[in-house]
């Protein structure tokens, strides 16, 4: 690795990546052997309102993509509540994302310990692991992982002789996008097609099998045995005002070392891509940043100094979302990015609402015609109306998200799109039209 | 519980906690439009033709399953849901047939309806659509799924109101579509043609088969009655041309019923005209004439006649009975078809005038 002088972050180490290149890292002897479960022993010994407490002092806030405090999220689970649930969410869907996916394989112990402790803490006597199917390793390690914690005794009746149960299980999805959504989860978990609910209630209030449930994402329970061992004082100490903590970033598209980097949230996107990524690929010059995955608004090379924190990213115009960072550099064709972006959460659309079900197949088929030359100049501002229109009208916040890089490309690019329209191919990566006539794209690169 | 005050189009509205805008306006007699909401059914929220500005809220809300609370200030037609409406309705025309001319739901349609009334064209965002093959298999319904807005009315009434759960989504996206049993033809499904899907069918999707062609809503004269099957007493609308029954819909304010029907009331009405019916009296040709009463003979033969010979016929059979093998060989059974009076009367007529306790009813079979 290059020498860090010139980054801010040279004096962080990582803790939820801290095990995973470690041989033999999924283990429980390894986990155990690193000090693995003591967080849980020492949070078994302490009541709950202190762990929450102690939650809401270090400023987590979900790594799910929502963002929203942890801490405030089990506050509000009921007390008296006879039976909770707790809903592990490992759907990782968001293009660009794979670090779940990383900590699940590698370091299931780690979520397995937060997990723990986080239903402890709002009571939850149940465990719901809920994982995408395409994720076989992850399934293999998950299951392997709850066996031995039940064999030693972090898992099951009376834990730690605290008195506490948790049972835990682990049920697979079937790769649907929207299942990542909390509630099309909880849907999907109780065996209904995966659409989103109506909220409120939420699922604080009533949700899998109407039942109060908290749903986290994995590297947000990964953090908490770590808020735990080390004291909210560490985790709050790390980040910026709003965003707290370490962050996995995964950094995917045109650069030279694409991985998972842990690093704190507020670096700079310029660090995480020419520090840590290792630059962009063969020398060539950076266009454009995704931030968060694919549902995060596209930004320009400009912007790559705003720190990646929720706050300061969503002043640029963008989200932080997962985290996932895609570089574009300059032989990308935006057009080209926002139609397929767009095919994808068309492919995913629940169906249930009219705006995502229709319009996203009508601004899929507009920013096709655009790409291939075939549309006129109006239908630049067409796109925009539509994507406009749909924006804010959806029964769930997918629908909205799936017009952001359509209109984020256009607003930041739109001069390839008038190239397009005016020139009928692309002058930017200089091929041809990629997609087949049934809109599926016919092949990859 | 106390009343909730809310301001609706500026209008001062009062209702009760728990209830929605949609609700809350429709007692105040404001129309909010909505395509997948249904008084009769759970709120969707699907449709987000409802929606409705509502200050403190960043974006419009469906009014269908936002609930009210003290203080809350909403606007109906405010530009902006105005045009969101617009757009909603512009992508469902997108991928919906247009030959309103020939539709058998022209005049009853509610997406025909929103679109004129919201000067909604079918051409401004052209693009593919779906052309799936109409299912006929039925005697009583048709199914055309390239007229379905997927509104999910036919999934709520056939799951929640009838608890049959012949109808679901199938597939998701741009191809999500009402499917039945395992989406296969409806004949082959657990449906149980009540017709409540049809009932509430907002478009032309989902048709009663034996009212295609018989008239548009404008030539038809609708009658109330009950139904004259059994003895619940549903309360049904007769959809009449030309003195013919060509349809049937449960009336919403029939106390028994609310609305809805079985396949019998909703679809069975065809026995009114048709030619096996009988309509008058009939009494074997022997009893009227005398003769032989062998199978093979004329005496066999029914001959018309009317009420008065007949019941004088079945009574002088009756007492004839009584009279050589006593009351007792007589037993009566009612129907669950007649009232309570006439249930009632025939309780009389087996006690008192035949003299038996052999009176049963076939509810109880």
């Amino acid at each position: 690795m290059k020498s860090d002088s010139l980054s801010t972050t040279s004096s962080f180490e990582p803790v939820l990546t801290r095990n995973i290149h470690r041989p033999g890292s999924e283990k429980i002897e390894t986990y155990l052997g690193n000090g693995g479960y003591r967080a849980a022993r020492r949070a078994l010994e302490r009541t709950p309102a202190e762990i929450i407490q102690l939650i809401k002092d270090s400023g987590l806030r979900g790594r799910g993509g929502a963002g929203f405090p942890a801490g405030v999220k089990w506050e509000f689970m009921p007390r008296d509540a006879s039976q909770k649930y707790l809903a592990v969410n490992t759907d990782e869907g968001e293009p660009g994302t794979f670090k779940d996916r990383e900590i699940v394989e590698r370091d299931p112990h780690q979520v397995i310990e937060g997990a723990l402790i986080a239903a402890y803490a709002v009571g939850a006597g149940r465990a719901f692991v809920y994982i995408r199917g395409e994720f076989f390793l992850g399934v293999k390690r998950w299951t392997k992982a709850i066996a031995d914690a039940y064999e030693h005794g972090f898992l099951g009746k009376n834990i730690l002789k605290s008195g506490f149960d948790l049972e835990m299980s682990v049920h697979r999805g079937a790769g649907a996008y929207i299942c990542g959504e909390e509630t099309a989860m909880l849907e999907s978990l109780e065996g209904k097609p995966g659409n989103p609910r109506l909220k409120p209630p939420y699922p604080a209030q009533a949700g899998l099998f109407g039942l109060p449930t908290l749903v986290h994402n994995i590297e947000t329970l990964a953090c908490i045995p770590h808020i735990i061992e080390r004291g909210p004082d560490w985790f709050a100490g790390i980040g910026t005002a709003q965003s707290k903590g370490p962050k996995i970033f995964s950094v995917s598209g045109h650069v030279n070392r694409p991985g998972n980097y842990e690093l704190p949230l507020g670096v700079t996107l310029r660090e995480i891509i020419y520090t840590h990524a290792g630059g962009v690929r063969d020398g060539r010059r950076l266009k454009a940043v995704i931030p968060g995955g694919a549902s995060t608004p596209i930004m320009t090379a400009m912007q790559i100094d705003v720190p990646m924190a929720f706050e300061t990213l969503r002043a640029a115009g963008s989200e932080l979302g997962t985290g996932a960072v895609i570089v574009m550099d300059e032989t990308t064709c935006m057009v080209e990015v926002a139609r397929r972006l767009t095919r994808f959460f068309s492919h995913e659309s629940c169906g249930r609402c009219v705006p995502c079900r229709i319009g996203s197949v009508r601004l899929y088929e507009a920013l096709e015609r655009v790409e291939r030359g075939q549309g006129e100049i109006p239908d630049i501002d067409r796109i925009l109306e539509l994507a406009h229109g749909i924006g804010g009208i959806t029964f769930c916040p997918m629908g909205t998200a799936l017009v952001n890089p359509a209109r984020s490309a256009i607003k930041c690019f739109r001069n390839e799109f008038e190239d397009h329209v005016r020139k009928g191919h692309c002058v930017v990566s200089r091929r041809a039209f990629r997609g087949g006539p049934d809109g599926k794209d016919s092949h990859r690169r | 519980m106390a009343a909730v005050s809310l301001k609706i189009d500026g209008k001062t509205v009062e209702t009760a906690p728990g209830r929605s805008v949609m609700q809350a306006a429709r007692d105040a007699g404001i129309g909010i439009p909505a395509l997948c909401d249904h008084p009769a059914l759970p709120p969707e929220g699907a449709c987000r033709i409802c929606l409705v500005e509502i200050e403190g809220q960043r974006a419009p809300q469906p009014a269908c399953t936002f609930q009210v609370s003290a203080g809350l200030v909403v606007q109906t037609r405010s530009p902006h849901v105005v045009a969101a409406r617009k757009l909603v309705l512009e992508l469902l025309l997108s991928d919906h047939p247009l030959d309103c001319l020939t539709c058998e739901s022209t005049g009853s349609c509610l997406l025909q309806d929103l679109a004129y009334e919201y000067d909604v064209k079918g051409d401004r965002w052209r693009g593919r659509h779906h052309d799936y093959p109409v299912d006929s298999s039925n005697p009583f319904i048709q199914v055309d799924r390239n007229k379905c807005i997927v509104c999910r009315r036919c999934v709520r009434a056939c799951n929640s109101i009838n608890g049959v759960e012949a109808i679901s989504i199938f597939h998701r996206g741009f191809n999500a579509s009402i499917g039945f049993g395992a989406d296969g033809p409806m004949q082959d499904s657990p449906c149980e043609f009540c017709g409540s899907c049809v009932a509430v069918c907002p478009t032309g999707a989902l048709r009663p088969k034996l009212a295609i062609g018989k008239g548009r809503p404008w030539q038809v004269k609708k009658v109330d009655t009950i139904c004259s099957y059994c003895g619940v007493g549903c309360k049904l609308t007769l959809h009449v041309r030309d003195n013919r029954i060509i349809g049937a819909d449960g009336a919403w304010d029939g106390p028994v019923n609310r609305g809805w029907t079985c396949v019998k009331g909703r679809f069975g009405h065809d026995y009114v005209r048709h030619p096996d019916r009988l309509t008058k009296p009939r009494v074997r040709h022997y009893l009227l004439h005398g003769g032989k009463k062998r199978r093979d003979g004329t005496g066999w033969d029914w001959v018309e006649t009317d009420w008065d010979t007949a019941l004088e016929v079945a009574a002088r059979g009756l007492c004839q009975i009584r009279g050589k093998y006593g009351a007792d060989s007589i037993g009566v059974l009612c129907s669950a078809k007649c009232l309570n009076e006439e249930n009632y009367l025939m309780n009389k007529l087996a006690r008192q005038v035949i003299g038996t306790n052999n009176i049963d009813h076939c509810a109880r079979l």
